[in-house]
């Protein structure tokens, strides 16, 4: 048969010398490999405190933005419910009243607003399909939890903190990418 | 009054002599029991905790790190947790025996350090204190039948768990236990022939006076008793009765709480055992290289000795473990067929080799 690659090697079937039945050389040996990686650089990162960096291309944690002027910019369009493939998000919509400018952007905003992170894959489709630039994945990820309840992220999760109001809030989240 | 009071009357030079027993002798003999066997507890507890930084070392990990500061309380809480889990004796167990396993294998390997001599002696009180538990002149003897007995507590655990797993385990640890001590002996006499000793305080003085160790003049009786003892301890490459992946666990699957604890540690300390009596035998025992003893108060001189042999138990230790976490596990049929193709044989021609060289040297 042809080989493929020019690395294929024929089985060795020599009978085994007298000093390689002993093994005891061989032993040593591989003692020898194992007693070198006591000097060896370990990889582990000590989670809690060390936390691995996340390239700037990770898709966490979803966010709902706000605009300049600390309003929502979500309109519940639904546009993020259909991209996804995972049938993760669910939106009710509802119509802004008077005196809510400030509040919401658009005429139309998102009353309600659900991501199940135990159904989410983490695609970022949401993140391409909405219009308004109103959701973004983070670099984080969503944290252990002991009953499935606390893996529905409602608005109040995923809302990023105003940025008028609580401008500090909404910076530490800025700056953690959060 | 009577008796007793001329009894002490007349041994009065000697404060706690009644009926001509010294008690003091008996006090620092059950003192020195205790130091030695809570020490051994001791350092059986850390040598789990050192099995698994050795391992991680080993392996590029940190291990155990987060139970106090470098991880040194981890031995504590794997105690708490041993002894804090359910106590659970399967139905269909043999009850008696069941319980009995455990205290054996513990026992056994506890009685091995009674022999062993930790230093050469103190002066403390006005007593010359013999660091060693008791001189038995065939010290030695007393140890293979000490060890052959901690395969009883396997066997006993194996068989009364009534499950086929700890049963195949418990045949393996007895068959593996017989087919090595041969081996073992045999290796041993040849020390003997040249030592003409059977007790282990002799031979190591004899270490001490001489010029060298015994591994100089006994170097394949050695290795072959190191890799008897790799095979009696249990101890990868000749973890078979527990080889995890085809007996899942073996012997102890049935225990839990503390008498799985209890054979974990006997294991550890089979283990402390046999790297003290391959020190005393092989390696001067207490006598530290190119270091005048006499040249230091004989006290002084006496702990330097006990911190020499823990040092020499501490460097076996660490080869057991370095061992374990380098060769894989052996098959069934290359276990036997080393122990009774290639180890007896050898052990045989070394005995041969030695009784040569002894008769040319006459």
């Amino acid at each position: 048969m042809q080989p493929i690659t020019n690395r294929a090697q024929a089985v060795n079937r020599k009978p085994m010398t007298f000093w390689e039945r002993l093994y005891l050389i061989n032993i040593i040996k591989g003692m020898m490999i194992t007693f070198s990686h006591m000097f060896k650089k370990q990889p582990t990162i000590r989670y809690p405190e060390e936390k691995r960096e996340f390239s700037p291309v990770f898709r966490g944690l979803h966010v709902l933005n706000r605009d300049e002027e600390g309003r929502e910019r979500c309109t519940a369009c639904g546009l993020c419910a259909v991209a996804c493939p995972a049938e993760a998000i669910t939106m009710e919509a509802a119509e802004r009243v008077a005196g809510e400018e400030n509040i919401y952007r658009e005429e139309k905003y998102a009353a309600k607003y659900e991501i199940n992170m135990l159904r989410c894959i983490f695609c970022g489709l949401c993140e391409e399909a909405c219009p308004k630039d109103a959701i973004y994945l983070s670099e984080t990820f969503a944290p252990a939890n002991y009953n499935r309840k606390g893996f529905i992220y409602g608005k109040k999760d995923l809302l990023i903190p105003n940025p008028i109001t609580e401008a500090a809030a909404y910076a530490a989240a800025k700056g953690v990418q959060a | 009054m009577g008796i007793l009071s001329t009894i002490l009357i007349k041994h009065n030079h000697y404060s706690m002599t009644i009926l001509s027993i010294d008690w003091a002798f008996i006090v620092e003999k059950l003192i020195m029991i205790a130091i030695v066997v809570f020490a051994s507890l001791g350092i059986a507890l850390y040598t789990t905790f050192a099995e698994r930084k050795v391992a991680a070392i080993l392996q590029d990990r940190p291990g155990p790190s987060r139970a106090g500061p470098f991880g040194l309380l981890q031995p504590l809480a794997d105690g708490l947790k041993l002894i804090m889990k359910e106590e659970i004796i399967p139905n269909h167990a043999n009850k008696w025996l069941f319980i009995l396993g455990p205290g054996l294998a513990m026992t056994a390997s506890l009685m091995t350090c009674a022999v062993i001599p930790w230093g050469s002696a103190v002066d403390l009180f006005g007593r010359h204190i013999e660091l060693q538990i008791a001189d038995v002149n065939i010290g030695i003897l007393y140890v293979f039948a000490v060890v052959s007995m901690g395969v009883y507590g396997i066997m006993i655990g194996g068989w009364a768990s009534n499950n086929k797993f700890s049963l195949m385990s418990a045949l393996r640890a007895a068959s593996q236990a017989i087919s090595y001590e041969l081996a073992m002996g045999l290796a041993l006499i040849a020390l003997l022939m040249s030592t003409g000793t059977l007790s282990l305080k002799t031979i190591v003085e004899q270490q001490v006076a001489g010029h060298w160790w015994n591994i100089v003049y006994q170097p394949l009786g050695f290795l072959l008793f190191f890799i008897a003892a790799l095979a009696e301890c249990n101890r990868t490459p000749f973890d078979l009765p527990e080889a995890e992946n085809e007996l899942n666990f073996g012997y102890h699957q049935e225990y839990s709480s503390m008498k799985l604890g209890f054979y974990l540690f006997a294991e550890y300390i089979n283990m402390i055992m046999s790297s003290a009596i391959m020190a005393s035998m092989y390696f001067g025992g207490y006598d530290l290289p190119f270091f005048n003893e006499a040249s230091v108060a004989p006290n002084i001189a006496a702990l330097i000795g006990v911190g020499t042999l823990l040092i020499k138990i501490v460097l076996f230790i660490f080869l057991f473990m370095w061992i374990r976490w380098t060769i894989p596990r052996f098959r069934y049929d290359q276990l036997m067929n080393l122990g009774w193709k290639t180890m007896i044989p050898l052990a045989l021609f070394n005995l041969l080799l030695t009784g040569a060289l002894i008769l040319a040297k006459l």
